[in-house]
């Protein structure tokens, strides 16, 4: 087969080729545009995070907390977002949240979708955030509480410090996944990788340098992520504690 | 506030437009569970078959997969498969072909766990029963490794079920779709999306629910 990889400089209005592979002057080329659809694929996945790391731990810290109501919440919350896919919840943010909250309707789709997406992860971050407290000793939280913390204190002090550094692995991963789910963005026409892909392809017609160059950059993404959440275990990492990975 | 109305989600206007599709996201589920599970095991026990030139395409394989978001492994497959065979192919033949091939890569993540976690003593007594690798394997190691990771096994078809959504991208006409053009033709899209939302949910919640009891049941008997 043909390679064209000339095709990323083509002007996206005439598909003449630009001498420098940057539009000038208002005009863009595909390369532009690439890059542009990588910001937004970025700008999607890290606020997205932000906001499943806000609501994740929350949940997560509520669900082991010894109210009843309070678990029952967290737990709620997590069921809700879990079993539902993700394409859905964000037509939910995007179709039918406006419809039924009219102070909605000035938000831009590109919060919609950070919210949808974010909060669809927050309940696999509850998850962990459960899972990372439940597995220290019970004895850690009784020896805060007798030591005369209260009950969020112990929390502060006490069993978040050490339980965020034990599920850094799996938020590392969800993390990563966060970057291939903001692909399900397209749907609601923010121009991020997918959408550009989707596009460029039948614009150009050369499909498959088109596709290689969005996965190499959701590649990158991802990897750039996992190093960086990695340099970060490293360096937080309790001295003398197993499975550190030093 | 809007007022919601779900009189025209009528038993005829849902066999007519979601019925169809309905069929079609759980065919999807059960071909790429089945077409999964089956190539998941065969690229675990290629992993874990001690040989460089079988461990090293089936890893590159599912690394590959486990790092290309969905939406992309489907429009790659929509536009790679009419290129290699020469002729086009329908959107829902293209997502079967397409969620088989990419759930083997995560059945086998799992399938190699399963595999990892039955002792060595197991393979060595089915060697020394005289049997072969196949047969041990077959009839050893493969039968336990797949009842310990059933939970697992099915908590995937679950998300599994879930992503087949995600066909939006290729236009299959799945559940969603058919929500979708019955909000369309009624000028419902608000009612129509709450109450697919609901269904999937239905569906994935009752699967998890039926899931977790499995477990517990697997739990005891282990």
């Amino acid at each position: 087969m043909n390679w064209d990889w000339q095709v990323f400089c083509k002007n996206t209005l005439d598909g003449e080729i630009m001498p420098r592979c940057f539009g000038s002057g208002g005009e863009i080329t595909y390369l532009d545009w690439l890059l542009s659809a990588w910001g937004w694929t970025l700008s999607v996945s890290l606020l997205a995070l932000l906001v499943a790391l806000l609501f994740g731990s929350l949940m997560g810290i509520l669900r082991t907390t010894p109210h009843r109501g309070l678990v029952f919440l967290g737990t709620a919350w997590t069921e809700l977002f879990r079993n539902i896919p993700l394409l859905v919840q964000i037509f939910l943010w995007y179709h039918v949240l406006p419809a039924l909250v009219p102070p909605l309707r000035g938000v831009p789709s590109f919060l919609l979708v950070v919210m949808g997406l974010g909060l669809f992860t927050s309940a696999r971050i509850s998850e962990q955030v459960r899972a990372g407290i439940q597995s220290l000793p019970r004895g850690q939280r009784m020896a805060g509480l007798a030591l005369g913390f209260t009950l969020p204190q112990t929390y502060r002090y006490v069993l978040l410090p050490v339980a965020f550094r034990i599920i850094i692995p799996p938020l590392t991963s969800e993390s990563m996944n966060i970057i291939k789910n903001s692909s399900v963005a397209f749907a609601v026409s923010i121009s991020e990788l997918t959408m550009f892909a989707l596009q460029a392809q039948e614009e150009t017609a050369r499909g498959i340098e088109i596709y290689l160059a969005v996965t190499a950059l959701y590649f990158i993404s991802a990897f750039a992520l996992n190093r960086l959440l990695h340099a970060i275990e490293v360096r937080v990492q309790i001295p003398g504690v197993i499975g550190g990975s030093r | 506030m809007l007022n919601l109305d779900f009189g025209f989600l009528t038993a005829e206007v849902l066999s007519a437009y979601v019925l169809k599709g309905f069929l079609f996201s759980v065919q999807l589920t059960f071909v790429a569970m089945l077409g999964g599970i089956v190539l998941g095991t065969l690229l675990a026990l290629m992993r874990l078959s001690g040989h460089a030139w079988l461990m090293m395409p089936a890893a590159a394989y599912v690394n590959t997969m486990r790092s290309i978001p969905l939406v992309m492994v489907i429009l790659w497959f929509f536009l790679l498969i009419p290129l290699l065979t020469g002729r086009p192919l329908g959107a829902e033949m293209s997502a079967l072909i397409t969620f088989t091939l990419f759930e083997a890569a995560y059945y086998s993540e799992i399938m190699r766990a399963g595999i990892q976690s039955i002792p060595r003593g197991q393979i060595a007594a089915g060697y020394a029963l005289g049997m072969t690798y196949a047969q041990t394997m077959r009839l050893v190691v493969l039968p336990q490794a797949f009842r310990n990771m059933l939970p697992v096994l099915l908590t995937q078809t679950i998300i599994l079920f879930q992503d087949t959504s995600l066909v939006y991208a290729i236009g299959a006409y799945d559940l969603l779709k058919g929500f979708e053009l019955v909000g369309k033709n009624f000028n419902r899209p608000v009612e129509t999306y709450l109450v697919a939302a609901l269904i999937y949910f239905v569906i994935s919640f009752s699967l998890s629910t039926l899931v977790k009891r499995l477990q517990a049941r697997i739990s005891i008997i282990r």
